[in-house]
């Protein structure tokens, strides 16, 4: 068994928690071959080489695949297919844009957001928002499987690959780059940091959020936010965390007027500690929260801040 | 330009699932079904679209139980002109593959030939955001997925997407497959009157085998299980409790 593991870049930078989590899962398949792709990435794939376990990186770089459009990026990785019998990439919005459409390519079925590998032809995921969890066998020749990495350790660094440089695809020229609106940040990233503080319609406005900030701030935490909070414009879309957002599995989450909607709770159950903040006792968060805190947030936030 | 908006009828958002006993799935016997929400944003972009003068017809395709109509019915209501149904199975608790659908939306695709195919990004029944990114790759179309906004100019779109780091805006060829995100716009409820113009829209009825399109499932549902449940904790009288409670007991701060 062999396996294309897809590298999540970011700006041209190996994406290193979402790409060591994603090979974490890619080793339990078969032997693994990273792919970069992007656009002057020489040192993510030498970055990539060294993450352990990895057996080759395939180097690809080239205009076309600076932005991650999904069309020349599918046709590179259809060309390389014929030699793997699972393809992989992480579960993030670069991977979900790219899989499915890799997979229709070679005429097979498309796994996404896998939690759990059974074997090479079986995998775990969740369904209808994580209310049930559905085990699939696939009888396709080729597996495209892209994995939820919240549910996976970050695979070590240590190795050190050999890293070969391929000739770009052919570019369908289909589609192209307008512009990037990246959040800069000095914050910890959403899916990879240990603890994430989140906010809800609770907290008001998007003035009331600096204190959600800022309390992120002083434990050195990533900032999210309900889908309630980001629809009201409290916070940006790409805080979101839930079914539709991200998913997240720090070490430590704390909700802060939150009431724990079914679709923010199948971003987060997976944390290990959780905490909740509400002035309202009998919001559904409080039935996963390992610790709960009936409050007003105005007073509990600042308060919280001052004890640490 | 002619549009084509997929929608799939799946359990409402408000019901709460359940997992059948004999794990074979979840239990849909019964159960209020709606329009998938993210399909109501496309049919409602769509009709933004229209009315801005870009779009001249919208026709909506379900592929499903024969029930689908009423979904279709839905999508007439809030402004699509005609509707096309593909009735691929009669049991309720079988969901067809996005490959498969994928397929069939390409054959209808190749006979009503629109210039921009508007999809939801996943549906809330298996999750699987694939539908759209499929049908462009079967297609050799562009494909602009998570869309929060989308600009149609003269033979391209620009489409900004939600992605993981904040917002991508890229410009596509039509024809293309856009895929839609939450924040895209807010959809419209069908008025009384509209509804009752849309029992007169035309709706068609096809299946699979008018269009030469196998359908059978490539993966093998071999369980359905309830989630691990996670139990409440313990309520903590104060700030300093709480803080006490993190360092000591949980060890995380």
């Amino acid at each position: 068994m062999s396996v294309l593991l897809i590298a999540e870049l970011s700006g041209g930078a190996l994406a290193l928690d979402a790409t060591a989590k994603a090979l974490t899962g890619a080793k339990q398949l078969g032997d693994v071959t990273v792919l970069v792709a992007g656009e002057g990435t020489d040192d993510a794939a030498a970055e990539a080489a060294t993450l352990d376990g990895v057996s080759k990186v395939l180097h690809a770089d080239a205009a076309i695949y600076g932005h991650g459009l999904a069309e020349p990026l599918a046709a590179l990785v259809v060309s390389l297919a014929g030699d793997y019998s699972h393809i992989v990439a992480p579960a993030t919005a670069a991977g979900k844009n790219l899989a499915p459409r890799v997979a229709a390519l070679l005429d097979v079925m498309v796994i996404s957001d896998v939690t759990g590998v059974v074997d090479g032809d079986t995998f775990e995921r969740p369904i209808y928002a994580g209310n049930a969890i559905q085990t699939v066998k696939s009888a396709d020749a080729t597996k495209v499987v892209t994995l939820r990495t919240a549910n996976f350790d970050a695979a070590p660094t240590g190795g050190s690959a050999p890293v070969e440089t391929i000739a770009a695809a052919d570019d369908p020229a289909l589609s192209s780059f307008v512009e990037d609106k990246v959040q800069e940040s000095d914050r910890p990233e959403l899916t990879s940091a240990k603890i994430v503080v989140s906010g809800g319609r609770g907290v008001g406005s998007e003035e009331n959020f600096a204190l959600i900030e800022s309390l992120a701030d002083t434990l050195g935490a990533a900032v999210g936010a309900s889908r309630a909070a980001v629809d009201s414009g409290y916070a940006p879309n790409d805080w979101q965390v839930g079914q539709t957002g991200k998913v997240v599995a720090p070490e430590l989450y704390i909700a802060v007027g939150i009431s724990g909607a079914i679709q923010h709770l199948a971003g987060m159950k997976d944390s290990k500690v959780i905490v909740a903040i509400n002035k309202d006792e009998e919001a559904p968060i409080f039935q996963i929260a390992d610790y709960g805190l009936v409050a007003d947030l105005f007073d509990a936030v600042p308060a919280l801040k001052e004890a640490l | 330009m002619k549009v084509i908006v997929p929608v799939k009828r799946v359990i409402d958002y408000n019901v709460k699932v359940r997992v059948k006993a004999d794990g074979t799935g979840v239990d849909l016997a019964n159960v209020k079904m709606s329009m998938n929400p993210f399909d109501e944003i496309a049919v409602e972009e769509a009709i933004r679209l229209k009315e801005a003068g870009v779009v001249e017809e919208i026709v909506a395709v379900s592929i499903g139980v024969k029930q689908a109509q009423e979904t279709l019915r839905t999508a007439l209501a809030m402004g699509a002109d005609r509707a096309i149904l593909i009735v691929a199975t009669d049991d309720v608790h079988q969901d067809l593959e996005p490959l498969a659908v994928a397929k069939l939306l390409k054959a209808v695709v190749d006979e009503e030939a629109p210039q921009m195919v508007i999809c939801g990004k996943q549906a809330i029944d298996n999750d699987m955001n694939a539908t759209g990114q499929m049908l462009s790759a079967l297609l050799g179309w562009s494909q602009a997925t998570f869309a929060s906004e989308v600009k149609v100019e003269g033979d391209s779109a620009q489409v900004t997407r939600e992605v993981d780091g904040g917002l991508q805006t890229i410009s596509v060829k039509l024809p293309a497959v856009v895929s839609v995100d939450l924040r895209l716009n807010e959809p419209r409820y069908a008025s009384l009157p509209n509804i009752m113009k849309a029992k007169k829209k035309p709706l068609e009825e096809k299946t699979p085998a008018d269009y030469g399109v196998d359908v059978s499932p490539r993966l093998t549902v071999v369980s359905t299980a309830e989630p691990a449940t996670r139990s409440a904790g313990v309520k903590v009288a104060d700030v300093a409790e709480l803080v006490a409670k993190l360092k000591d007991e949980a060890g995380v701060l």
